[in-house]
């Protein structure tokens, strides 16, 4: 479904020049959910953002549902492909309705019958009809993100691009977030490609990972792996380590991978 | 008996009944509601989602809430003073001296146009009579301390030059120069990556070992209190619902705590639908 080879982004000009993501090659098969994992400054948000056409500026191939996708992307490719971001106090406009905000993709993308999709998509969030004509001030944050979670499926995308979309949730919320992702994945058959530090949320809604470190592809792994703790590489062992809380001695251990 | 002797009776911290309110146009808004714990020379760590309190009860200990908010408790002793009833300018003398606070994100917190060394001098000269030298003598090795590298190097560095890591190492460097009894840790490595996160806590742990200082490690993260802290307080709807040893939290009683535990994702569990909490009214007043 995704392809990506060779991908390379960097910032900045000469001496200054930052190599955020150096040479990644990687695939996600349709129906998969694969989980890009590493810390901050790794290249994982940026792998996403080229491959949603927010970083216009990379070199290498991303093909997307079979697709070579240029620099700029045409608007076919978001009915396709669709993006949930990280904070939903900041990705939701504040003077728009829940009800606009939800209409705007579907008058952008000419699909008509709003109303009926509208009310379709707040029910499958499982947010129901009364939040329709509210604003995003008067909704707690798992109920932004939910509703940041319906306008990426009105348009009933095949790929969802998750940039940690639980990170600014209180635990309690991202296991409702997490399960909603879960059902909504099996029922309309999604594709999604998830950006978190969090290797629990991997565990619980991946099938496949990949670890970043410094813009390279540290090791790519299956769910499964992750949970009996076999990652092959040092940076990926030390991770998990330091997920499972602090230890003094295993903090003592840690060192930088280049 | 001694001075010294009764000293070592007195827990560091007394608080009992703390109320935190805000006045809003339906009345009072309570964010803490009445919150007693004592305090020895230890880690405790405070629990809780976004709005339960933990953060107002870290700062009412200060006095550092907002106004129009309003602090009340019974009693709110700091080696056995009365916070409440001591005056600016004996808080201010409390402050950092004796009581040092680290926020969340050292980019807030930090002077973006003082060098890092400055500040953490500056910290020094105001509780003290050190002059400049002195100050940034004390300062090199309080770099050290937290484990900064080259201090000479980071000393003449502004904010935006170091990493996040560096920059909450920077805090914590500043906040323990004035060697204080307590440290007031409010979320101190939530906006860190986990490798770092965890050679940051190493440094306060070694700290707080060393010197004998207690700390209230504010944070909402089960699993790092649990693993870091000796006794948790946790905290929902501004009152605290359990407290337990750190190393008893699997063992919680409180459905409040259960349901967030089991909430948790696992690396080593099959994927599945997480247990979601159900909020019973009933918590509010338990």
């Amino acid at each position: 479904m995704i392809d990506i080879q060779d991908l390379r982004v960097s910032f900045g000009d000469g001496a200054d020049t930052v190599t955020a993501v150096d040479g990644v090659t990687l695939s996600v098969r349709e129906g998969e959910s694969f989980g890009l994992v590493g810390e901050s400054g790794s290249g994982k948000s940026t792998v996403l953002r080229a491959v949603s056409g927010l970083n216009d500026d990379w070199t290498g191939r991303i093909a997307v549902a079979g697709a070579e996708q240029g620099p700029k992307r045409q608007k076919g490719f978001y009915k396709l492909c669709q993006m949930v971001f990280q904070d939903p106090y900041g990705s939701l406009h504040p003077r728009h309705t829940v009800d606009r905000i939800l209409a705007e993709p579907i008058a952008i993308h000419g699909l008509g019958d709003a109303d009926a999709r509208i009310d379709r998509v707040l029910r499958d969030v499982g947010l129901g009809p009364a939040f329709r004509f509210r604003y995003p001030h008067q909704l707690s944050g798992g109920q932004r993100q939910r509703v940041a979670i319906a306008r990426a499926l009105v348009l009933e995308p095949r790929v969802l691009l998750l940039d940690e979309p639980t990170s600014a949730l209180d635990v309690s919320v991202q296991a409702e977030i997490l399960n909603l992702l879960r059902r909504l994945r099996a029922e309309h058959g999604l594709t999604m490609v998830l950006v978190t530090h969090n290797l629990a949320v991997v565990a619980n809604l991946c099938d496949r990972l990949a670890v970043m470190n410094r813009g390279r592809l540290v090791e790519e792994m299956s769910v499964e792996e992750l949970r009996r703790g076999a990652a092959r590489e040092p940076y990926t062992l030390q991770l998990l380590r330091a997920s499972l809380g602090y230890d003094r001695a295993t903090a003592e251990s840690f060192r930088d991978y280049a | 008996m001694t001075n010294q002797k009764m000293a070592d009776n007195t827990p560091l911290l007394e608080v009992s009944n703390l109320r935190v309110a805000f006045p809003t146009r339906t009345g009072m808004a309570e964010a803490v509601r009445g919150v007693s714990f004592t305090l020895a020379r230890e880690k405790l760590g405070i629990v809780g989602e976004s709005g339960s309190g933990k953060s107002m009860t870290g700062r009412s200990i200060l006095r550092l809430v907002p106004p129009p908010g309003r602090v009340t408790a019974d009693r709110l002793a700091f080696n056995g003073e009365d916070l409440l009833a001591a005056s600016s300018r004996r808080m201010r003398d409390i402050r950092g001296r004796r009581i040092a606070m680290v926020m969340q994100d050292p980019k807030y917190s930090l002077n973006p146009v003082m060098t890092v060394g400055r500040q953490i001098a500056e910290a020094y000269r105001v509780h003290s009579k050190a002059g400049a030298a002195e100050a940034k003598r004390r300062a090199l090795e309080m770099l050290a301390a937290v484990r900064i590298r080259d201090p000479e190097r980071v000393y003449d560095r502004y904010p935006h030059e170091v990493s996040g890591g560096m920059g909450q190492r920077i805090m914590i460097a500043m906040m323990l120069i004035p060697d204080p009894d307590l440290l007031i840790a409010d979320e101190p490595t939530s906006a860190l990556d986990v490798t770092v996160q965890m050679q940051v806590l190493a440094i306060l742990d070694d700290l707080c070992s060393q010197r004998g200082m207690g700390m209230i490690f504010v944070s909402h993260d089960l699993n790092l209190v649990a693993s870091f802290c000796d006794r948790i307080l946790i905290m929902y709807a501004g009152r605290v619902v359990e407290s337990c040893r750190a190393s008893d939290l699997h063992a919680a009683q409180h459905p409040y705590t259960r349901g967030l535990l089991a909430s948790l994702p696992k690396i080593d569990e099959r994927p599945g639908d997480l247990p979601v909490l159900s909020r019973d009214p009933a918590w509010l007043e338990s």
